[in-house]
């Protein structure tokens, strides 16, 4: 079974914010909008988003370091907002994996923000439904785009790749591979949600040289010089004579 | 979490209703073993039903204030397999409807014997229906509780005792209106309806204080390590991605201040529990019966508002780690 899934790398996020921007871009004029404003041009703007970047501080001055951490649906393995919508509004696909909310279905109750403990369900004021991440899924399957565009608006706006789209249930995918060989882990995982979405760690590249390496063991340079002179009636192999 | 008072008004209005009718069914159980006067069934049952009825429905009008999109609440019956909302959507009108047909059979006297049970027991419709109507109301207590208690990220309602408080809370409030009702109908089993009142009072004391310790001393599962996954000591919020406000911090924030939040503690600890209490002993010693019941009633109304309104500000939802700091 697919399970289609986001791999944010957090050793590359910049914390530009473009997936935030063209997320909302594209869904607000797709099929999941309107993402509705309020106050957009004036005090207090609040509005509905799908993603977000924050970002942290980890460690003391001068020894810190920043993280810029995207946040959006982690799309469960065992979504908890989803058993405990009372309409089936909030589901799960059987074919890929993507938690959706159908809006037509959604009474607003917010119940399911409720169940979701990484609070990444955003109650719409002016539509007055559920609105999550889809993970673009009107653009995924879209025929008419070019194969290299059929991918959530997020990963296509990251400037240095630090969003990744793909089957995290396919081993050989290139997720599959990033979340096992840079020790991709899950968010919470104390509830047992099993999110499908994975964060790669910051890495830091160590280098371990021993101080024989530095010194050349076989250097030529220190070899050289005469050798001490075999006696005459001894046989060697090489012409060493013709050094004397 | 942030409490909205539609939420507030539901489970209490509600919770007075079911314990109303609780204590109806509980008169008509007392005064069949002859344990208690037989009532008059229209003066007394019908009308009892009517306003526990009123209660219920008042809780459901509440309710659809919670909804952003109120014309469509039939559809949340569809998933109750899976939901305690769903569930909950269904008893609470269920229960209703037997309710007041509860009512209607008294109101029109239907009272013949059907059969005789163990040769003397009369079993009449009244009884069959009240108490396929108590099972209903004790099936909404735990459908209403378990919505809360089923959430395993709040630790805080993750508990027994949320289910136990709701019921005890919720019949308490009920025998309370069932003694005042009793004094106004002028119904000789005003002294019973005190007296289960405050049991029902004093146990629901125990209980909701034992929820408040429990509370106090609770590990949060967890933490801003695991919630970003790095494995640090020392983390610090330099931004939440946004300035000012969203849905996360709108709904999963009580935006009071601590000072604020102990004072409706104290209040509702005091409201509830001792006062309506005395007012119902020098109720029942026969002292201005009337003014005092329905003081006590009043009193243990209001005081269950500010302790349902503490029950949602002591939630603290996981997701509350991401947002500790604007910028």
């Amino acid at each position: 079974m697919k399970q289609l899934a986001l791999i944010i790398d957090l050793n590359v996020c910049v914390g530009c914010h473009a997936c935030v921007t063209s997320c909302k871009e594209w869904n607000t004029s797709g099929w999941a909008g309107p993402m509705s404003d309020v106050n957009p041009y004036d005090a207090n703007p609040t509005g509905t988003f799908f993603n977000r970047v924050q970002t942290f501080e980890i460690g003391t001055f001068p020894n810190t370091e920043t993280v810029h951490f995207p946040k959006s649906c982690l799309h469960c393995e065992d979504p908890p907002c989803v058993p405990v919508c009372p309409t089936g509004a909030s589901y799960k696909r059987e074919a890929d994996g993507i938690v959706l909310v159908d809006y037509d279905k959604c009474i607003g109750c917010k119940y399911c923000s409720w169940a979701c403990p990484y609070g990444v369900r955003e109650f719409d004021q002016k539509e007055k439904v559920m609105k999550k991440c889809t993970l673009c899924v009107d653009r995924i399957y879209d025929q008419t785009l070019p194969e290299s565009e059929r991918k959530p608006a997020c990963v296509l706006a990251c400037p240095t790749s630090a969003r990744l789209f793909g089957d995290v249930h396919d081993p050989d995918s290139e997720v599959s591979q990033l979340i096992r060989e840079n020790g991709g882990y899950q968010l919470m995982p104390e509830w047992g949600t099993n999110p499908s979405n994975h964060y790669l760690p910051r890495r830091k590249t160590h280098f371990k040289i021993h101080e024989d390496e530095l010194l050349r063991v076989d250097n030529p340079l220190k070899k050289e010089g005469l050798l001490p002179e075999p006696p005459k009636d001894q046989q060697t192999l090489d012409d060493i004579y013709s050094s004397w | 979490m942030h409490p909205a008072f539609s939420v507030i008004f539901l489970t209490t209005l509600i919770g007075v209703g079911q314990g109303l009718f609780l204590a109806l069914y509980s008169g008509q159980i007392y005064s069949m073993m002859k344990l208690l006067p037989a009532q008059n069934s229209q003066s007394f049952y019908a009308l009892g039903s009517l306003l526990a009825v009123g209660f219920l429905l008042a809780g459901l009008f509440a309710s659809f204030f919670h909804l952003g999109r109120p014309m469509r609440a039939w559809r949340s019956s569809s998933k109750w397999r899976t939901s305690w909302l769903s569930r909950e959507v269904i008893i609470l009108p269920t229960t209703m409807l037997l309710i007041a047909f509860y009512g209607v059979i008294h109101y029109f006297d239907w009272n013949q014997p059907l059969f005789i049970l163990v040769e003397t027991q009369a079993i009449n419709l009244s009884l069959i229906i009240g108490t396929l109507a108590m099972l209903s109301t004790f099936a909404l207590f735990i459908c209403t509780s378990m919505i809360y208690a089923s959430l395993k990220f709040l630790q805080e309602w993750y508990s027994p005792l949320t289910v136990i408080n709701y019921i005890l809370l919720g019949t308490a409030s009920g025998f309370t209106l069932a003694a005042v009702f009793s004094v106004i109908v002028e119904a000789d089993v005003v002294g019973f309806y005190v007296l289960w009142a405050i049991i029902l009072t004093v146990t629901a004391f125990i209980t909701r204080v034992a929820t408040i310790l429990r509370n106090h001393s609770i590990t949060p599962k967890s933490n801003l390590q695991t919630a970003i996954g790095i494995r640090h000591t020392i983390i610090t919020q330099k931004s939440q991605g946004f300035m000012c406000g969203s849905f996360n911090t709108r709904e999963f924030f009580h935006h009071k201040s601590l000072t604020q939040i102990k004072a409706i503690k104290n209040i509702f600890l005091v409201l509830v529990f001792p006062i309506p209490i005395l007012l119902l002993l020098v109720a029942a010693s026969g002292l201005a019966p009337l003014y005092l019941a329905i003081a006590a009633f009043i009193v243990q109304y209001s005081g269950l508002l500010a302790e349902r309104w503490y029950f949602f500000t002591e939630g603290k939802h996981p997701q509350n780690i991401y947002y500790q700091s604007v910028a």
